[in-house]
């Protein structure tokens, strides 16, 4: 059995982010790496299936800069087989990331049965990758699931829904499930798993391998800024009863005109 | 020169500064306060590989040179130094065997370490002899097919959890040093009495006990080294132990500092945060300053270690600056924090009565200066 398990690498959470001078993207010299929360539970799911199958493969596909390779390393560490890396600016859009992953896939020469990858990535939150590529890939897909349970070529999977009620769905593999909290508890990259993960195999593919150029692109940047800091607040003195009245008006006709929220 | 880690190496660190974020430091009060033993958290720590550095590959362990096992200690002692002290003390009874132990005796102590999880203690001080560590009264003498043990040790690291004691004791008091010994005993051997817990100003995770010796017998293939080599092994076990314990109060100081930084960003005085005020910007940079020479000294002593080269000097400098600069950081901290630091709801009081013993076991401050003289003076 091939698991496919899309990661993202992503700034860690502490980061202070700082836009480039330009505004084209944010600075990355200093930031440091982390694997994307949410692909955790995509990887520790992999991990948890081949524990139970034995003979699965676990394969780790990330497109993104090979700069710094923490997200492959890590995810190896805890326990996967082998990682492909597909070279490319940090700053893709959805569409094409899912282009790159979909060729990674099939260049893998790999017929994938399950492909993971966490529901969201926490640095630009489009919530989108997973579901183009099972469009792409033509395969069905359940996303932002809590609950896995494979049982031969079926998997019946669990999804939150509004109010906390829960959607169960069974899917034939091969197919694709985007990982949310509460699926499970990753596991830590063990030392002894640190040292293995050295020797096991790292493919890195440029885009154009897997099939992907700037046409692909849905999606173009105009602007990276911080949003602006927020004014101080006002306040206003209504001890004096006989002035209340008047008070109340202002601030309500500042809610209307200035704050804009009645 | 370089001074850079290897990717491997930032990857270990990582792991460890992950462990102490999430599993330590979330529960260090609770375990200062009710002076609770950390089995849980040790046990875990052991599954991810974080103990034991010091046993070489060929015996089981994961081969980490002494540098590993500085940012590994660093980092656990970031996440709370007491019960980084009962993790190290594994390191400190298992080093004498790694140093003086023959082929057959790190196979049968050291082994089992990497196979299941134990604990570990090294027994040198005695109620009456800590800094003079020559003036050992504990006996080992020969009975014929076994050794005897007779004596009492104290403050002994996690005595009573320990499946493995390292006992330094004297074949003759009158040999002095010449006498000294060291040898493996099995801490559940008739005739030891393992103390009460001491109720102890910090380091409260940790498990600190006297242990008595009476008439205990051990098996004569248990003596690492020859009798009266248990000197020199003590010795060359510091020169290994002095960065360990150097990089755990680095990883308090750090603890201290960023705290520090946290809180004087967040507090405000004359309507501005204190981090404004030059008084707690000097101290800040102080405790910045310290920190990274700290490091440099610590790695240094361990590079050291991996190279072969007698580091007796750096390690003594390491050992003291460390120690003593966690003291001043720790208590810098408190005061940045005020009325705050001094109350046991933050977290900084707590750092400050953990960094206290770094100034005192494994060669006291004064000691360690003795030993920089005695090296730089010869």
């Amino acid at each position: 059995m091939n698991i496919f398990v899309c990661v993202k690498q992503v700034p860690d959470t502490e980061t202070k982010i700082t836009p480039t001078s330009d505004g084209s993207f944010i600075e990355t010299a200093s930031i440091k790496w982390i694997m994307n929360p949410y692909d955790e539970f995509a990887v520790e799911q992999a991990l948890l299936i081949k524990q139970a199958n034995p003979a699965a493969n676990v394969s780790v596909v990330r497109v993104g800069s090979v700069k710094d390779t923490e997200a492959l390393r890590t995810a190896m560490a805890m326990g996967a087989d082998d990682a492909f890396l597909v070279e490319a600016a940090d700053n893709l859009d959805s569409y094409s990331i899912a282009k790159a992953l979909k060729g990674a896939i099939e260049k893998s020469g790999k017929k994938p049965d399950l492909v993971l990858a966490g529901k969201q990535a926490i640095d630009d939150d489009a919530l989108q990758v997973p579901q183009i590529l099972a469009e792409m890939m033509n395969l069905p897909s359940v996303s932002v699931i809590v609950g896995f349970e494979l049982n031969g070529t079926t998997v019946k999977a669990k999804r939150e829904v509004e109010g906390g009620a829960l959607e169960v769905y069974e899917v034939a593999t091969p197919c694709v499930f985007a990982t949310n909290k509460g699926l499970n508890t990753p596991r830590y990259a063990s030392l002894p798993g640190i040292m293995k993960a050295k020797k096991k195999p790292m493919v890195q593919l440029s885009l154009a391998d897997v099939g992907v150029s700037d046409a692909d692109r849905r999606v173009k940047y105009s602007q990276f800024r911080l949003p602006p800091e927020k004014p101080a607040g006002k306040k206003f003195d209504a001890t004096d009863a006989a002035k209340q009245k008047e008070i109340v008006a202002q601030v309500v006709g500042l809610l209307r005109t200035e704050a804009k929220i009645i | 020169m370089d001074f850079s880690l290897s990717s491997e190496q930032r990857e270990i660190q990582d792991l460890a500064y992950k462990f102490a974020k999430n599993e330590m430091i979330p529960v260090a009060h609770e375990y200062d306060e009710q002076g609770k033993f950390p089995t849980e958290i040790f046990k875990k720590a052991w599954e991810l590989g974080l103990l034991n550095t010091c046993i070489p590959a060929e015996y089981g362990g994961s081969g980490f040179s002494a540098v590993d096992g500085v940012l590994i200690c660093e980092a656990l002692a970031y996440g709370c130094m007491g019960m980084n002290s009962s993790f190290m003390a594994n390191d400190l009874a298992l080093l004498p065997i790694v140093i003086g132990g023959n082929d057959a005796q790190k196979k049968k102590f050291l082994t089992p370490f990497t196979e299941e999880f134990k604990i570990a203690s090294f027994c040198l001080t005695e109620p009456g002899n800590g800094s003079d560590a020559g003036g050992i009264k504990t006996t080992i003498k020969d009975g014929g097919d076994h050794w005897i043990i007779n004596g009492e040790k104290m403050w002994i690291t996690n005595a009573g959890y320990a499946n493995l004691f390292v006992v330094y004791g004297t074949i003759d008091v009158n040999l002095k040093h010449k006498g000294i010994s060291a040898i493996v005993v099995d801490p559940k051997s008739p005739g030891i009495e393992v103390g009460k817990k001491e109720d102890k100003m910090g380091h409260r995770a940790s498990d600190t006990r006297g242990v008595r010796f009476n008439n205990v017998k051990v098996a004569k293939e248990n003596m690492l080294g020859k009798p009266g080599e248990g000197w020199a092994i003590a010795m060359a076990t510091l020169d290994h132990s002095r960065p360990l314990v150097a990089s755990s109060a680095l990883g308090g100081s750090q603890h201290a500092l960023d705290l520090s930084i946290k809180y004087s960003k967040e507090r405000n005085q004359f309507g501005v945060a204190i981090a404004k005020h030059q008084a707690v910007q000097f101290m800040i940079a102080e405790m910045g300053m310290k920190v990274a020479c700290a490091r440099l000294l610590v790695h240094k002593a361990a590079w050291m270690c991996d190279q072969g080269e007698r580091n007796t000097e750096i390690a003594s400098y390491a050992k003291a600056f460390a120690s003593d600069s966690c003291m001043q950081i720790t208590t810098d901290a408190v005061q940045i924090y005020g009325g705050y630091g001094y109350s046991r709801e933050y977290p900084v009081e707590k750092l400050m009565r953990d960094a206290k013993l770094l100034q005192i076991y494994e060669g006291t401050s004064q000691i360690q200066r003795l030993v920089m003289a005695r090296e730089l003076l010869k």
